[in-house]
């Protein structure tokens, strides 16, 4: 189970994730520190009041706009999970390439505070003891997600002599 | 099954007679980009390498591109730094595709490539920026990754696990109106297909509009076809492009062709007529909030953009020339221009564009990506207005989450120049 921290609407983009001003900023060690960095949540965040495993409740289009890939990397460095209507393109591969747990979850309704629980099939929110389907991750991307990100996919691939 | 142009071009570069959409690929790459984000994808690639005792070299140095844009010169001594350290793997890896900031040959990575003649029709082309979409105008695959992404490219050669996407038949016919362009054109496309109706689909562009528009209204159309949530925008080649090609970009081979198979088959068809179209403007915060100019006459601007991958190539300026010459940019607002390229910049220079622009009030600055990111080069003003002809108004897109960005083609912006609100050019 975990705690709701954030609710946003449908088509949030990289520029409201991780703003472009701060894009000077590239290690994923250093990034988490302008996660919504114009939303109130940021100062809870570097207040390390939220703790790992939460999560953040989206519309459609999550991660729309520039392929930055600070915007994965700065919600990874928190260890938060999105659980959302759907992703853009660009931004659902970063995440799976770095590790970001994402949800797709069309018809999620959920408030801040709630309490989430998240199996293979569904998400179950126990607050308001509804459950909602999940859409699984293309397939194409399994591989990956199974090695635990691109990084040791190619490693794996390059030691094998595969290329 | 006939093919449409994307399904094509993976099937060649992934060896097979055929693919079909939904199928999985992992198609060699014959362009690589990057711009300052070349440094995250260093040490990406530096991390794959580690622990193999393996030497990390990339895959094949003349096909990656690197080009300095989106803070030109450094705003910092941390972009310094890591322009730097991009500069340093350029040497030692002998990548010779590489745009430093330079008078003779810098710009705007989306303007770079096609000029260079980096970009053939046929291509499969990745880049670490998501308006990568642009080179579909000269009839490669292009889409943007992330640096991860590339710095597996740039290991293997080949994008892994890619799933062949559906396409989109976009029929546009009719004449573009005196004052309507193709940014015009592509801000009335995503007003109907909404910020992700395209999603993981391919824009597959049609019809006597786009065969008699030139290269550069094709890289205006592409280059904002990921705003409809595309992963490319793609005009098959025609003699356009091939015209292109050997006048504006010295490529003297001309490649086979990689069109569409005639009974090709379509997700969904949108068709177009370009004749009734009036100018457009998206309003703030989503780039699909698009309306007439008509619903936005007379909103007051602070700052005016023009510019950028979507509209600083040379036909934009001398568009907003032709507008702004033996006038006065009005007193309350600030103009500023960036051309796409220095090659550009040069041919604005030689044609007095620069000086007509500079007389009527603008501020013409380097090439670059400028504040269209928000990083440097005109921030806005709390409760300030933007009108610029870039490509995205997300809230804080320039830099400042208290400003409001409205997006247009260089006729608007020039227009509305001179009356410090948002003008319908026809009405000047």
């Amino acid at each position: 189970m975990a705690t709701v921290i954030l609710v946003l609407g449908s088509d949030i983009s990289t520029d409201h994730i991780y703003p472009g001003r701060y894009m000077a900023t590239v290690l994923p060690n250093e990034t988490p520190q302008y996660a919504f960095a114009d939303l109130p949540v940021n100062k809870r965040l570097n207040a390390r009041e939220i703790p790992p495993g939460c999560i953040v409740v989206a519309g459609k289009n999550f991660g729309c706009g520039s392929s930055r890939e600070q915007a994965a990397s700065c919600l990874k460095g928190w260890e938060l999970r999105i659980v959302a209507k759907g992703f853009a393109r660009i931004f659902m591969q970063n995440a799976v390439n770095l590790g970001l747990g994402l949800v797709i979850c069309p018809e999620i309704e959920a408030h801040e505070g709630d309490e989430l629980e998240i199996n293979g099939s569904q998400v179950i929110n126990r607050t308001s003891d509804r459950r909602f389907a999940i859409t699984r991750l293309p397939e194409a991307r399994q591989a990956i997600i199974d090695a635990g990100g691109l990084i040791p996919y190619t490693r794996q691939l390059l030691l094998q002599g595969k290329d | 099954m006939a093919m449409t142009t994307v399904e094509k071009i993976l099937a060649h570069a992934s060896n097979r007679e055929q693919v079909a959409a939904g199928e999985v690929v992992e198609p060699r790459v014959d362009l690589a980009m990057s711009h300052e984000n070349a440094a995250l994808v260093i040490n990406q690639f530096h991390e794959i390498y580690q622990g193999t005792g393996l030497d990390a070299r990339v895959w094949d140095a003349e096909k990656i591109a690197i080009i300095f844009d989106h803070r030109v010169p450094a705003e910092s001594a941390k972009t310094a730094t890591n322009q730097k350290k991009v500069r340093d793997f350029v040497a030692k890896q002998g990548i010779r595709r590489f745009h430093d900031i330079r008078g003779d040959e810098g710009g705007i990575c989306h303007q770079i490539l096609p000029e260079y003649g980096y970009v053939r029709p046929g291509m499969v082309v990745v880049g670490t920026d998501s308006h990568t979409t642009t080179h579909g105008a000269l009839g490669a695959f292009a889409f943007g990754i992330g640096a991860t992404e590339m710095a597996s490219v740039w290991a293997l050669g080949r994008v892994l696990n890619v799933e062949v996407p559906g396409t989109i038949k976009v029929e546009v016919d009719g004449q573009l109106p005196a004052y309507v362009s193709a940014k015009d054109l592509i801000l009335a496309i995503i007003s109907r297909t909404g910020a992700e109706g395209a999603n993981y689909k391919v824009l597959e562009f049609h019809g006597e509009t786009i065969r008699t528009l030139p290269t550069s209204g094709r890289l205006t159309l592409c280059n904002m076809a990921v705003e409809a949530g595309a992963t490319a925008g793609i005009v098959p080649q025609d003699e356009e492009t091939l015209r292109y090609l050997r006048k504006e970009a010295d490529v003297l081979e001309v490649p086979g062709s990689f069109g569409p198979e005639p009974d090709a088959v379509y997700d969904e068809v949108i068709e177009l007529d370009a004749a009734v179209l009036s100018p457009q403007i998206a309003f703030p915060n989503t780039v699909d909030n698009v309306h007439p100019v008509e619903a936005a006459q007379g909103i007051a601007i602070q700052q005016i953009v023009i510019g950028s991958c979507t509209n600083g190539r040379l036909d934009d300026l001398e568009a907003a020339r032709r507008i702004l010459v033996g006038k006065k940019v009005a007193r309350n607002v600030r103009l500023l221009v960036f051309p796409a390229s220095f090659r550009i910049y040069a041919q604005a220079l030689e044609q007095g564009i620069i000086a007509d622009l500079v007389r009527a009030g603008a501020v013409v600055m380097n090439p670059g990506c400028g504040p269209c990111l928000g990083v440097h080069q005109g921030a806005l003003a709390d409760g300030d207005n933007a009108l610029a002809t870039t490509n995205r108004n997300f809230k804080g897109r320039m830099g400042n989450p208290n400003a409001e960005v409205y997006l247009c083609s260089p006729e608007v912006a020039a227009a509305s120049a001179l009356t410090g609100v948002i003008t319908d050019p026809r009405k000047l």
